[in-house]
């Protein structure tokens, strides 16, 4: 994949890092026992350690560690057994305590790789920089009074993973290839519902560019909390151009940190490097170092599920699926659960087609997510599971699976009530051949004049004939026979 | 005032045990003393209503055949750094105005469940920052004792207020914060007992934060044995404070009086200073002796890196302290001053809120961990802390315990050192290197300078080790035999 940005001066290539916020799933919050369900009212999963009441004190949310540890062996990477919580200090009103509790120096995670699938069915490695924890912050409402900013501390304390990429990705669609992938890896893992629209994850979009065949790293910007794939494509396009333009009339990139402006579809300038804060981390003296051993990471590691990449790889090599299939299966776990539940004791290539293709285009259309759908994993086996023993053909199969999405009956009962079994009578298929070649000369004429194309016509009359239920494979025989 | 008033802990609980008096009474008398001594200004809420109450409780709770152990129905003083459920709480500043917790400190609230009872929150250094309790938004504690010519003399600090409280016999004890010396130093200069346990002991859920890695709660008596028995009631695994120790907590009075025969004391040749009163030089070769002449062994020991632990402290405690003071912003609870955005929101309110000491330290802290000088200053004192520490752990390796001096001087007039807040600091210039390295520590009293004003003898032991620091500061109550009180708590 190229994308390369044709200067004024010469061609440029972007350099692309993304440090993605992922909110941990977990009921309570990183330092506190109140809850973290999304949407609740405002200022009522707050407790007092969120609101920074005087005295308070922070303690670590053991689960919350565990998922980060989780997450880092899905990532691949080096877990850190001794880790540090920072404070991250700076005011503002929605940050209760004056500081961020934020893992910085001595992150628990370290160097890791996430594997992009790319269109052309190749794989490129993007290198993980690091993953550390540290706490969210409230929310500031600017929009409910004339005069006042009100203050929402639900979110405060939330527990989060920043995961931070290396500056790997060369092109908008990589980053989000590698977004889309770090949010399939989370959601197999359970550590992150990787739900954009919620604000469970959220990405600062770095970008750079640079002369192409140069390696070197230019000036950066830093695009805070894009939240959702398309914008974080539109940041690199936007700033990689407007960077371009920037070298092309002489003058320099700016270091400063950029706000995405979605109904333009532009950045702009946030906060320039001289008003840059001056953070003062250092170690929270409040909170012990996080303390693992090889036992417990062993035991973390154990709990893991299989991973997209894995499964994948299990797919295409014991199932026989393309890479292709595999790779459209595996994004989802739910959708690859779904799919080796309906493909069992089936053919798993015929289960593939139906899972992307019948299914996948009816839950579109409907708008539902698949494990919603009406049509469950067992029902669509079922539906498999005639096809192969005849008792339907491939065609009527589409009719009934259609009613089945609409009215949730099972394959079986729609094939019973409405006679829909395939005819593999050969004396009723008989009959029917017979009367089509008797009722049409001219196209018999044809065929027999070397038209042999006009089987196909023979067919379609013998299966309308029959309302369809013929067996194709016998109409075909008997139509040859009778024609020769 | 009456005989009640200068009970101990333990004579107290015996009275109200045989029956001798009821806990209504001897709270009635602390309240009535509390009354007498408006002057001294030891207190920023009195909760005489709280205290009678409580006391009715402990009288209920006895005349049914229960009591809640050695401090049921005992009136103490509260340092107004624990948050108290329903009860304002100040921290002596005033951007914590109207503020009232919804929740107990974790040691008021196991002093409460042991049934001790709380006669009001005692004035204190603004945010427990300062050695004189000068620097309180409710003005300065007066010390019950009189300088020359009968002037006023500071308290000591930061828990002025309770060191005051309890050498007036206003409270037959009372509860301190200890950082850099806040306990002990009060303490030597009023003449009572003042004892920092070690840090993870008690808990600091629920205190208002001054230096997290440095604070430490602790009692403040008027013996050695009340403040064995007062810990041991304070003390305790919280899991509601990650730094507090998972162990258990002893009978600090079980061998409180085993002596301290063949016991091993370490004289650090560094603990003097330049232009100390000869007397204070006396007294610790005094202490010395009384140890000795109980069967303990003096040596002489080297903590080489003691003079590093003031400058040391000074940039550690105030880094810690303008983080968590940055809380305090205005907007959710306290002081607000408006402004026209947030940042003039934040700047009238903290100008305002804060007064000059906590301001000077915040502004030091801050700078200490800017970028650019966040090794240069706060990362070399962390390493001087290590050394510090390692100091001690070396010494340990051949002594049980350690005898100094508490403070370079006995209690000055309130007025003077506010210019110099060097001259002030160095006040704890004897009791910081034990707070740096998390130690054990105790102020006895042990005797008086030429203008008759009390000074302190301070011990300090091994990580844990309370039991060996009280049973050595009971040996050195018993030969000092310090009773001199005073004047108006005769």
């Amino acid at each position: 994949m190229n994308y390369i940005i044709e200067g004024e001066t010469g061609d440029w290539e972007v350099v692309i890092g993304l440090e993605v916020h992922a909110q941990i799933t977990s009921q309570a919050k990183l330092f506190s026992g109140a809850a973290t369900a999304f949407g609740a009212g405002p200022n009522t999963q707050v407790s007092l350690v969120d609101a920074a009441m005087p005295g308070m004190l922070p303690v670590i949310n053991e689960f919350c560690v565990r998922q980060a540890v989780k997450t880092g062996l899905g990532l691949k990477a080096q877990i850190n057994k001794h880790s540090v919580f920072e404070r991250k200090n700076y005011f503002y009103a929605d940050l209760p305590q004056g500081y961020q509790i934020s893992q910085y120096a001595e992150p628990i995670v370290g160097e890791g790789t996430v594997v992009l699938d790319m269109p052309d069915g190749s794989t490129r490695e993007i290198g993980i920089e690091r993953l550390h924890m540290e706490q969210d912050a409230g929310k500031s409402l600017h929009d409910q009074d004339p005069t006042r900013s009100l203050i929402d501390l639900n979110r405060s304390g939330v527990a989060l993973m920043e995961i931070v990429s290396k500056p790997d990705l060369r092109t908008p669609e990589e980053a989000g290839l590698y977004v889309r992938k770090l949010r399939s890896i989370l959601r197999y893992l359970e550590t992150c519902d990787g739900n954009m629209e919620e604000g469970s994850m959220r990405a600062d979009v770095n970008v750079s560019v640079r002369p192409v065949g140069s390696d070197e790293l230019r000036t950066r910007t830093e695009t805070k909390n894009v939240n959702s794939v398309r914008f974080i494509m539109q940041v690199i396009e936007h700033e990689a151009a407007r960077q371009v333009d920037a070298y092309d009339e002489g003058q320099e990139v700016v270091q400063e940190t950029r706000q995405f402006d979605a109904a333009q579809g532009e950045t702009r300038t946030m906060r320039s490097k001289e008003f840059a804060h001056d953070y003062r981390y250092f170690p929270d003296p409040d909170l012990l170092a996080v303390e693992l051993t090889d036992d417990e990471i062993a035991d973390f590691s154990k709990s893991l599920p299989e991973l997209p990449d894995d499964k994948k790889q299990r797919f295409i090599n014991d199932l026989g699926l393309t890479a292709y299939d595999a790779g459209v299966l595996v994004v989802d776990k739910e959708t690859a659960e779904y799919f080796e539940i309906a493909a069992r004791d089936h053919d798993v290539k015929t289960a593939a087609n139906w899972v992307t293709g019948n299914l996948f285009g009816a839950l579109n259309k409907a708008g539902l997510a698949i494990t919603d759908s009406p049509v469950s994993a067992q029902a669509l086996g079922e539906l498999l599971g005639l096809m192969a023993d005849d008792t339907i053909s491939g065609r009527i199969a589409k009719d009934v699976f259609e009613e089945m999405f609409e009215t949730g009956k099972s394959a079986k009962e729609i094939v019973k009530d409405k006679g829909l079994e395939q005819i593999t009578d050969i004396g009723e298929i008989e009959d029917a051949v017979e009367a089509v070649i008797a009722g049409n000369p001219d196209q018999v004429a044809d065929f027999r004049g070397g038209n042999e194309k006009a089987i196909g016509w023979f067919v379609g009359q013998v299966m309308k004939a029959t309302g369809g239920k013929a067996n194709p494979k016998l109409v075909n025989e008997l139509l040859r026979k009778k024609l020769a | 005032m009456s005989a009640l008033n200068d009970l101990t802990i333990g004579a107290a609980a015996k009275g109200l045990e045989d029956g001798d008096f009821s806990s209504q009474e001897l709270t009635a008398a602390h309240i009535e003393a509390m009354n007498a001594a408006q002057d001294l200004n030891a207190f920023i809420t009195e909760t005489p209503d709280i205290a009678l109450s409580r006391a009715k409780d402990s009288d209920a709770r006895r005349a049914g055949g229960t009591t809640t152990g050695p401090m049921d129905g005992i009136p103490i003083a509260v340092k107004d750094l624990f948050c108290t459920e329903g009860v304002l709480t100040t921290a002596g500043s005033h951007i914590l105005d109207g503020f009232t917790p919804s929740y107990e400190s974790t040691v008021t609230q196991n002093l409460r469940k042991a049934g001790a009872v709380m006669l009001g929150k005692t004035n204190l250094d603004e945010f427990a920052m300062g050695s004189a309790n000068v620097t309180s938004y409710y003005e300065p504690v007066k010390s019950p004792w009189k300088g020359k010519g009968g002037k006023d003399l500071v308290p000591g600090g930061s828990s002025g207020g309770s060191a005051a409280a309890v050498a007036a016999r206003i409270a037959l004890a009372a509860t301190g914060t200890d950082t850099g010396g806040s306990i002990r130093q009060p303490a030597s200069f009023t003449g009572i007992v003042g004892m920092k346990p070690t840090y993870g002991r008690c808990s600091r859920w629920g205190i208002v934060a001054f230096a997290s890695s440095l604070d430490q709660a602790g009692p403040l008596t008027r013996t050695v044995e009340d403040a064995a028995i007062m810990l041991g009631v304070m003390a305790g695994h919280d899991a509601k404070d990650s730094t507090s120790a998972p162990i258990d907590v002893p009978d600090f009075t079980a061998d409180l009086k085993g002596g301290v025969r063949g016991l091993k004391v370490g004289i650090p040749n560094e603990y003097t200073l330049d232009g100390m009163p000869a007397e204070i030089d006396a007294l610790w070769n005094q202490g010395r002796n009384w140890l000795e002449s109980q069967g303990a062994e003096c040596v002489e020991v080297s903590l080489p890196h003691t003079k590093y632990a003031l400058p040391a402290y000074y940039i550690v405690a105030p880094a810690e302290a303008s983080s968590n003071l940055a809380r305090y912003d205005g907007v959710r609870y306290g002081l607000r001053v408006d402004g026209d955005s947030l940042d003039e929101m934040y700047e009238a309110t903290r100008g305002e809120g804060f007064g000059e000491e906590v301001r000077r330290r915040v502004l030091i802290g801050t700078y200490v961990l800017s970028a650019g000088y966040y090794d240069a200053y706060y990362i070399k004192a962390q390493r001087v802390r290590t050394l510090i520490a390692d100091d001690f752990r070396k010494a340990f390796e051949d002594v049980d315990v350690l005898l100094t001096p508490t403070a370079p001087s006995a209690a000055f007039a309130i007025g003077e050192k506010m210019d110099d807040p060097v001259a002030m600091y160095l006040n704890d210039v004897f009791t910081v290197p034990a707070s740096m390295a998390g130690l054990p520590a105790i102020s006895v009293p042990a005797g008086l300078d030429k203008d008759g004003l009390p000074l302190g003898l301070h011990l300090i032991a091994k990580p844990f080790d309370e039991e060996t620091l009280f049973r050595t500061a009971h040996a050195l109550e018993e030969a000092a035999g310090f009773d001199a009180r005073p004047r108006g708590a005769s």
